[in-house]
C-alpha cells in the first residue's frame, strides 16, 4: 500500500512537470496580456484606479454598439442553432451515406471558412452590383444591414451546429423512439417529451458557441458593413488603430473588458449543460 | 410521407442558400461580360506582388503552431491519464480562456502589454527579446497568440482521440520493456493517436490560414492579411481569392482525414 501511494505521488509530481510548458506558456502568452488589459481599463488618467473608462462605454455610441452585437449575436445563435439542427436531422436521417458524408464534410470545411473571404463572396452574391441583386433588382443595400450581416454570419454558424448536434441526433436511439411510438404517443409527444430534453443540452451549447462565434467576429463586419451597423469589435479596431481622437486606448480597454464578461456570462450557461449532456450520450 | 417532404424541402433551401454563393462566387471569377470566358483572375493570384512571400509566411506560421500545440497539450493530457489527475480541471479551464476573451480583446492586451514591456524593459537585456519576438518575417507574438487560440480545438480533439485508447496499459508495457519516454511518445502513443493529431493538426493550420484579426491589428501580412491589401479594387481577383482560401480549407480537411483514415 505504502509503496502504491508513493508511486502515484511520484506520479503526480511528473504529471505536473509534464504540464509544465503548457502552464508557463499560458501564464505568459495569455496571463500577461490579459492582466495588462484589466489593470489598463480600470486606470484612470493622472494615475491610480477608477471605473471612469468603463462609465465612458457604458454611453453612446459604445453602449449602442455593445447592444446590437449582443442583438446580431443572439438572432444568429437561435436561428443557427434551429436551422442547423433541422439540418443535420435532415441529414442523418436521410438513408443515403454519401449525402450524410458530403454535408458533414462541407460542414467541417465552411463552419472552418469566415473573415474577408467570407464577406467578398456574399459581396459578389448580394452586394450592391452582386449577381442574384440584379437577377431579382433588389436594389442596393440588401446586404449592409443587421439582418444582412446575420445572413452571412449564419453561412459559417449554421456548418457548426451541424458538426456540434451530429454526435448527439445519432446518440438519440431509435429504441427510444420506438418504444415511444408503441406507447401510444404521438411524433410531437416523442420530441416533446423524450428528444428536446436530451437534445437540449447539446442544443443550448452549440447556440452558446454559435454566440460566441458571431460575438468575436470582426473581420467581415469590417469588410461589409464598415460603419453602417454599429458593432463593439469595429469599435475596439478603430479606438486600437486610432481612427479616433488620441487618448481613446483605454476605451479599447474597457470595451474589451465588456466584452470578455458579456461572454463569461454566456460561457457560464454552457459549462455545466454540457457534463449534462454528456451523461445521456455517451 | 409528411416526414419525406420536410426533409426535402429542408435539403433543398439549404442546398440554395449554401450552394448559390458559391456557384456565383467561381461563375463570377471566370466569366466576364467583356472577356467572355477566362481564368485570368486566377492567374492574376499567382503573379500578384507577395504571394508566396506571405503564403510560405503563414504556412510556416501554422508549422510551428502544430508542432508547438502537439508538445504542450499531449504530455499534459497525457499526465492526466497516468497519475495527476488534479490536472484536468486546470487544463479544462485553460483551454476554455480562449474562448471567453474574443481574438479582437486579445490583441488589445498583447498590443498594449508589448508597448509597456519595451518601455520598462528599454534599458535591460530582455529588450532585445521583446523586439526580436516581433520579428516580422517570423513573428512569435503570433506563433504564441495562435497556439492560445488553437489550443481549445486541439485540446478537445485530442482528449477525444485518447479516450479510445488504454494509455495506461500501453505506457506500463512500454516502459517495462525498456522504452525511453520520447520512445513511449512518439512511437507508441502518436500511431495510436493518428487521426486525433490529425484532427488538431487541421483546426490548427486552418485557425492560422484563415486568422485575420490579430494579424492585421498588429501589423504582419500573413496570407489573411495579404489577401485583404492585394484584393483593392479588383473584385474578381478578390472573389478569385476568397474562392481559393475556401479550396485551401477543404484541400487542408480532405488530406489531413486521409492521413488520419490510413493509420486503420
Amino acid at each position: 500500500m505504502a509503496g502504491l501511494t508513493g508511486s502515484r505521488r511520484r506520479g503526480g509530481g511528473a504529471g505536473w512537470l509534464a504540464a509544465a510548458p503548457l502552464l508557463v506558456v499560458t501564464l505568459i502568452a495569455f496571463g500577461i496580456p490579459t492582466v495588462v488589459l484589466g489593470v489598463g481599463a480600470f486606470s484612470v488618467k493622472g494615475g491610480g484606479f477608477g471605473f471612469d473608462n468603463l462609465s465612458a462605454t457604458m454611453q453612446e455610441p459604445y453602449i449602442g454598439a455593445l447592444w446590437s452585437s449582443v442583438k446580431l449575436s443572439a438572432v444568429v445563435a437561435i436561428l443557427g442553432a434551429v436551422l442547423g439542427a433541422f439540418l443535420a436531422q435532415a441529414v442523418l436521417t436521410s438513408r443515403s451515406g454519401l449525402l450524410r458524408e458530403a454535408v458533414l464534410t462541407a460542414s467541417g470545411v465552411l463552419a472552418n471558412f469566415g473573415g474577408v473571404p467570407l464577406a467578398f463572396i456574399w459581396i459578389a452574391t448580394l452586394g450592391n452590383s452582386g449577381v442574384v441583386t440584379a437577377a431579382l433588382g433588389l436594389g442596393s443595400g440588401v446586404l449592409y444591414n443587421f439582418w444582412g450581416l446575420a445572413l452571412v454570419y449564419l453561412y459559417f454558424s449554421i456548418p457548426l451546429m451541424v458538426l456540434v448536434i451530429a454526435p448527439a441526433l445519432d446518440g438519440l436511439k431509435p429504441q427510444w423512439r420506438e418504444a415511444a411510438l408503441n406507447n401510444g404517443a404521438s411524433t410531437w409527444q416523442f420530441w416533446r417529451h423524450v428528444g428536446i430534453p436530451v437534445l437540449g443540452p447539446a442544443l443550448l451549447g452549440g447556440g452558446v458557441l454559435l454566440f460566441g462565434g458571431a460575438f468575436a467576429a470582426y473581420a467581415t463586419a469590417a469588410a461589409m458593413v464598415g460603419a453602417s451597423v454599429p458593432l463593439v469589435t469595429l469599435q475596439i479596431a478603430d479606438a486600437l488603430t486610432g481612427n479616433v481622437l488620441i487618448g481613446y486606448e483605454n476605451i479599447a480597454l474597457a470595451l474589451s473588458v465588456d466584452m470578455i464578461v458579456i461572454a463569461l456570462l454566456v460561457m457560464a450557461v454552457y459549462l455545466p449543460l454540457q457534463k449534462r449532456s454528456s451523461r445521456w450520450l455517451a | 410521407m409528411a416526414g419525406v417532404t420536410w426533409r426535402r424541402l429542408t435539403l433543398g433551401v439549404a442546398a440554395v442558400y449554401f450552394l448559390v454563393p458559391l456557384a456565383i462566387a467561381v461563375w463570377f471569377t471566370v466569366y466576364n461580360e467583356s472577356l467572355g470566358f477566362s481564368l485570368g483572375a486566377y492567374g492574376r493570384i499567382v503573379s500578384a506582388p507577395g504571394f508566396g512571400e506571405s503564403l510560405l509566411k503563414s504556412l510556416l506560421l501554422g508549422a510551428a503552431v502544430i508542432v508547438l500545440v502537439l508538445l504542450l497539450a499531449l504530455p499534459a493530457l497525457l499526465a492526466v491519464r497516468l497519475g495527476a489527475p488534479g490536472l484536468r480541471p486546470v487544463l479544462e479551464t485553460i483551454t476554455t480562456l480562449p474562448l471567453i476573451v474574443p481574438p479582437i480583446t486579445y490583441v488589445v492586451g498583447i498590443a498594449n502589454a508589448l508597448r509597456g514591456g519595451t518601455d520598462a524593459l528599454a534599458a535591460t537585456p530582455f529588450w532585445q527579446t521583446l523586439i526580436s519576438i516581433q520579428d516580422e518575417d517570423f513573428p512569435v507574438v503570433l506563433v504564441l497568440a495562435y497556439v492560445m487560440l488553437a489550443l481549445p480545438f486541439a485540446y478537445r480533439s485530442l482528449d477525444t482521440g485518447l479516450r479510445a485508447v488504454d494509455v495506461r496499459t500501453l505506457v506500463e508495457a512500454a516502459r517495462n520493456l525498456g522504452a525511453s519516454w520520447p520512445y513511449v511518445l512518439f512511437r507508441v502513443i502518436l500511431p495510436n493517436l493518428r487521426s486525433a493529431v490529425a484532427g488538431a493538426s487541421f483546426l490548427s493550420l486552418a485557425l492560422v490560414m484563415g486568422e485575420y484579426t490579430i494579424a492585421a491589428l498588429m501589423g504582419y501580412r500573413t496570407f489573411p492579411v495579404w489577401i485583404v491589401t492585394v484584393s483593392g479594387s479588383d473584385g474578381q481577383l478578390s472573389v478569385a481569392l476568397s474562392v481559393l482560401s475556401l479550396g485551401l480549407i477543404w484541400l487542408l480537411l480532405l488530406t489531413l482525414s486521409g492521413a488520419g483514415r490510413k493509420s486503420k
